[in-house]
């Protein structure tokens, strides 16, 4: 039992250590120098990363009476959120060298982190929702990570409001699921949860309290806000892993308990597919800061996640992984170059970047690429993601939709290649000069690249995400 | 027999992948390294690789015509090369390789061929330019795409290269980036081909779905002819029609958008930015006919198993071959006439196959349709690089800076009048026997596609001499420069198209592509092709009557000028005239190219700007207020159960 509980609880346990050693670090005040703290924290986060890679086949099994399950499927996507967390980190090290306030960041950080694995690893509704309060309630505390700003704080503000009320209601769903079923563990919920209307009304507030977080419309409000008050590094957070998160739960969790209403939800999101993805395309069709920009996009490529979601079959929730995989790479490398043109001129709007090819080369380059990946032109990974969800979605029979979420696919185009089009032909008065990006933000970027573009050519990691998905 | 005398390529893995690869070689070459490095060699790079390519490829369109592709009675398709490259799913997966069948090979010929060419004149014509490099690079990544496209083995390769052409396209129309013409036509033409794209790869979609396979000989196998694949896919029906109707339909618009095909041609016309060179490879010879290729390809399907969608097919291809030479006939910019005579061409083409059947003597329109494509590729291409060279002495594609160039250039004006000759089907130049054979064929499937047919022949042989009299007749030029002819390089390819525009009408293409693959013993009506003869010749006669000589242009007619040639004429001349000028120039192809300008180019214009409104008109919804958010949160919510606790169960 004890070696059961290391071995299978070893990727919570471990942040848990993390943490203690920050707030040792913080009590005792034992780095005087941000960057050695930068430097000693990365190279821990590198080494639990590592960790987790090597021990990604071998947990498998559930503790305290079906209340934490592991599997390596659920190891891979721990692995996915550890990964993308360490990209942003290390994209973050030039702002973060000026922070006072260094340990709590990383401190916040990891606990939302931990909350996350929680969530994917629960095997009851109660330890389900811990999860998702300890994911969220750090996050709001590091939108405001950007203490003098007063617009930072406002979003803060909406951002605990709102996630609160969507919490609330989501906890009401749970409720009445209780009460029909007198049961909160997912085994018994499977076959107990049946179509009655209490049943039903429960599924749509539990399902409403994904969507605010995934930002699906209408529950998106909050999302162009936050993003925009947010420093660079959590806006990038919020809107690659924190998405992530709900869609491996959603895998996990929503699908298999209401296996008996899947034709509830499925047309829950026949509705909500098409209307994420139009909105967020007008409205970012109109966004002049890229940080605004990037939520909208951000609530539009969460549309084309939902497709995949919707066929409820194992290629489909496949090729939703993988499709996460891809954008969140492509995400993180979009924001490597904004946060670095962000962090050393201020720069945040989008015509900015007038003329930016000028004195940026290779930042130009990198900023394409991943654009390129977000619109879904061949042959980056991006252009492949979407086809496999497409080809998911396909298998519901809604030609029309289909038809529908590619036309905007085309829509979306006009914004992605406004920016490229901004960046290397438009000619400014005063273009950006050379922006100087840290060593680990050139490493990040170029694995993000990398990524971008192997993975759209080389087909193993698909049938490796189908394999864990048909286990 | 003769396998010793010819290396066989066919049959090397490495030999067929080279075909392919020396011009993506070029490409990485040219695009990658440094800016200043080769320079002086950019073109010599270039010029090496496709002729090695160009080598190649005849010698497997010789191995696979007599030897290894030929049965008793026909040809077979050979798949040379085939990787799995990614997996779908258990029973679909994503192949890369080669297709060898009669039309593929007809196509590498053509697209390495012309690529040689074009190669060779952009030598002379963009000696001058600083960018050099990238325009060969750019040329090499296209030429690269259009043979991936052309041996794909299933539809999704197809798919890939189809988008990588049209990058290149983009990338080439929007050459000269310092225009803003030049950036909003590579705009246009990106644009309108994706939207096209996405009927295409719904297509693909629907199509893999009932089939449950990529792989063209697969799908055709599967589709044609009595099979469970077949039944369940005309059995799904989405309003009213097929689903296999619905793909093959959509799977046209995809092709029609890259072939021009109204509506989807309006991109066309102003992709004449991009150099002429370019123009002559991309615009005219090759990548607009890759939606006829797409329609051949999967021309068992359309042809055995949904007769419907090749109705949409001819109809289309025949009004947009009428509509485009109405709109030829008003055009005063060089390119743009040429630009309109091609997407009237291939509607000959696309219509062609429309009416055509499976096998026998009733597919007769397929042989025929690509027998046009390949004669027209090399006229088009001709007439092309032949108003290549005039620009480049005029420096101005407007027709009204040139006149009388018959002296300065004397054997560009030669090249050209062949070329015109050609599309105007005039024996025994090539597009005479490709017309008459898709004359014929409408003759014998369908009277009002071939009457409609025979007065777009008309007007072709009309406007091409319009303009060729305008340029090298007409006026003496107002500024007489002395320097005749342009570079050796520019009057190479001439030559050599030129001497191809006469002879490739003999080649006996009914023994070599079918629409079955077996032989179809094709001969010569004599008594059928008077009539198009005259057609030509009567168009010619008025054209030589309006523009040979007098200075009425088009635009600014008037009485005295219109009245002057008809006084020694037959009175059945004015009447005819009256006609042409005042009937059809100004009732129907100044409305048509009204209606082209106005009407479809304003849609795609107005449904962006109608998106920007509505998003102006819902901004205030994001108002920043976090009430107001909550508020819609709630009431999203309770929309979401009222519709499905209430309404729905």
């Amino acid at each position: 039992m004890t070696l059961d509980f290391f071995r299978l609880m070893y990727p919570e346990l471990s942040l848990i250590l993390i943490i203690f050693t920050l707030l040792i670090i913080k009590i005792f005040d034992l780095f005087k120098q941000n960057q050695s703290l930068i430097s000693f924290f990365n190279a821990i986060f590198n080494f639990y990363f590592a960790s987790l890679l090597f021990s990604i086949n071998i947990n498998s099994g559930e503790l305290f009476n079906g209340m934490y399950i592991s599997s390596s499927k659920f190891a891979f996507e721990k692995l996915i959120l550890t990964s993308g967390t360490l990209l942003i980190l290390l994209n973050s090290a030039v702002w973060l060298k000026n922070h006072k306030h260094l340990p709590e960041f990383y401190l916040l950080l990891v606990s939302s982190l931990l909350g996350m694995q929680y969530m994917i690893s629960s095997g009851n509704f109660l330890m389900f929702y811990l999860g998702l309060e300890l994911a969220s309630i750090p996050l709001a505390a590091l939108v405001n990570f950007d203490l003098e700003k007063k617009k930072s704080s406002e979003a803060a503000m909406k951002m605990i409001l709102l996630s609160a009320f969507a919490s609330g209601i989501m906890l009401f769903g749970i409720s009445l699921i209780y009460g029909t079923s007198g049961s909160l563990d997912f085994d018994i919920l499977q076959t107990s949860i049946n179509a009655n209307k209490l049943n039903i009304i429960a599924l749509i507030f539990i399902f409403s309290g994904f969507a605010f977080k995934i930002s699906a419309v209408p529950f998106h409000f909050w999302t162009a806000d936050v993003y925009e008050g947010a420093p660079f590094a959590i806006t990038a957070f919020l809107s690659t892993i924190s998405k992530a998160v709900i869609v491996f739960v959603f895998i996990s969790v929503l699908s298999p308990i209401f296996n008996n209403l899947q034709f509830l939800w499925s047309n829950l999101l026949l509705i909500i597919i098409p209307l994420t993805i139009f909105i967020a395309n007008i409205f970012a069709l109109r966004q002049r800061n890229i940080k605004r920009f990037i939520a909208f996009s951000s609530i539009a490529q969460a549309g084309y996640i939902l497709l995949g979601l919707s066929s409820n079959n194992g290629l489909g929730f496949a090729s939703s992984i993988f499709f996460v995989i891809i954008y969140l790479l492509s995400n993180i490398g979009f924001f490597a170059v904004v946060s670095a043109v962000s962090d050393s001129m201020g720069k945040e709007e989008i015509d900015d970047y007038k003329g930016f090819y000028k004195n940026n080369k290779k930042l130009s380059w990198a900023l394409a690429i991943s654009l390129f990946s977000l619109a879904g032109i061949p042959p980056t990974a991006g252009f492949f993601g979407k086809i496999f969800l497409i080809t998911a979605g396909a298998a519901t029979n809604h030609i029309l939709l289909i038809a529908f979420v590619a036309l905007n696919m085309v829509i979306s185009l006009f914004y992605y290649l406004n920016i490229v089009k901004k960046v290397f032909v438009d000619s400014s008065q005063a273009p950006l000069a050379d922006v100087k990006t840290g060593l680990s933000a050139k490493v990040s970027l170029i694995i993000c690249l990398a990524g971008i573009i192997i993975i759209g050519l080389n087909g193993a990691l698909l049938e490796y995400i189908t394999k864990l998905i048909n286990l | 027999m003769n396998q010793g005398i010819i290396l066989n390529i066919i049959n090397s893995t490495f030999g067929l992948s080279a075909i392919i690869f020396f011009p993506f070689l070029s490409f990485l070459i040219l695009g990658l390294s440094g800016i200043k490095s080769f320079k002086k060699y950019a073109s010599f790079i270039g010029i090496i690789s496709i002729l090695a390519t160009f080598i190649l490829s005849s010698i497997v369109a010789l191995e696979y015509f007599f030897i290894s592709g030929k049965t008793a009675d026909g040809f077979v398709k050979i798949t040379a090369l085939n990787f799995e490259w990614l997996k779908f799913s258990e029973s679909i997966s994503l192949n890369v390789g080669i297709l060898l069948d009669p039309i593929s090979v007809m196509m590498i010929l053509i697209v390495s061929f012309i690529s040689l060419m074009v190669h060779i004149f952009s030598a002379g014509y963009m000696k001058d330019d600083k960018r050099i490099k990238i325009y060969y690079s750019f040329l090499s990544l296209f030429t690269f795409s259009m043979l991936g496209l052309v041996v794909s083995t299933n539809i999704f390769q197809m798919y890939i290269f189809w988008e990588l052409v049209g990058v290149s396209s983009f990338l080439l129309i929007g050459y000269y980036y310092q225009k803003p013409e030049a950036v909003a036509a590579a705009k246009k033409a990106f644009i309108v081909t994706r939207f096209a794209d996405l009927g295409f790869l719904i297509g693909i979609l629907i199509i893999s779905y009932y089939s449950q396979s990529l792989d063209f000989v697969t799908i055709i196998e599967r589709l044609t002819g009595e099979s469970q694949y077949l039944n369940s896919s005309v059995a799904v029906s989405f309003l009213g029609v097929s689903a296999l109707t619905w793909a093959l339909v959509l799977i046209f618009i995809g092709g029609a958008g890259k072939s021009a095909m109204f509506p989807l041609h309006i991109w066309l016309p102003d992709a004449m930015e991009g150099p002429t060179p370019v123009s002559a490879l991309i615009h005219a010879a090759t990548m607009v006919v890759a939606g006829v290729f797409l329609v051949a390809r999967l021309f068992p399907v359309y042809s055995l198993s949904c007769p419907a969608a090749l109705d949409v097919v001819a109809f289309t291809g025949v009004f947009t071959a009428l509509f485009a030479a109405l709109i030829a006939c008003t055009q005063t910019d060089i390119k743009r006439v040429l630009a309109y005579s091609t997407i009237s061409q291939i509607g000959f083409m696309i219509f062609s196959l429309g009416i055509s059947g499976y096998g026998g003597e009733s597919g007769l329109g397929y042989m025929a349709s690509m027998f046009h494509l390949f004669t027209h590729a090399m006229f088009k291409a001709l007439l092309f690089l032949g108003a290549g060279v005039v620009i480049h002495y005029i420096h101005s594609n407007e027709v009204k800076d040139m006149g009388g160039l018959r002296k300065q250039l004397p054997i560009t004006n030669l090249c050209f009048l062949f070329a015109c000759l050609a599309i105007s089907g005039i024996p025994p130049f090539s597009g005479f026997f490709s017309k008459e054979e898709i004359l014929l064929a409408a003759w014998n499937s369908n009277k009002t596609v071939f009457f409609i047919a025979l007065f777009t022949a008309f007007l072709t042989a009309f406007y091409m001499f319009r303009l060729y009299f305008l340029i090298f007749w007409h006026n003496k030029p107002s500024n007489s420069k002395s320097k005749a002819e342009s570079h050796f390089s520019m009057i190479i390819p001439l030559l050599v198209l030129a001497v191809l525009t006469i002879i490739t009408g003999f080649v006996p293409f009914g023994n070599l592509i079918t629409s079955d693959g077996k032989i179809l013993h094709s001969h010569f009506h004599f008594s059928f092709s008077i009539i198009p003869i005259i057609v030509a010749i009567a168009g010619i006669m008025l054209s030589a009557i309006l523009f040979k000589t007098k200075s009425n242009k088009t635009e600014n007619l008037n009485l005295e000028n219109l009245l002057k040639p008809v006084k020694n004429k037959f009175y059945i001349d004015e009447i005819y005239i009256f006609i042409t000028r005042k009937l059809v120039f100004s009732l129907v192809a100044k409305p048509a190219a009204w209606f082209d300008k106005n009407i479809i180019d304003g849609t795609v214009n107005y449904s962006g700007e109608l998106t920007g409104k509505v998003s102006e008109k819902i901004k205030t919804l994001h108002s920043g207020k976090t009430q107001g958010y909550a508020l819609w949160f709630v009431l999203g919510l309770i929309i979401l159960v009222l519709v499905f606790a209430y309404i729905f169960y």
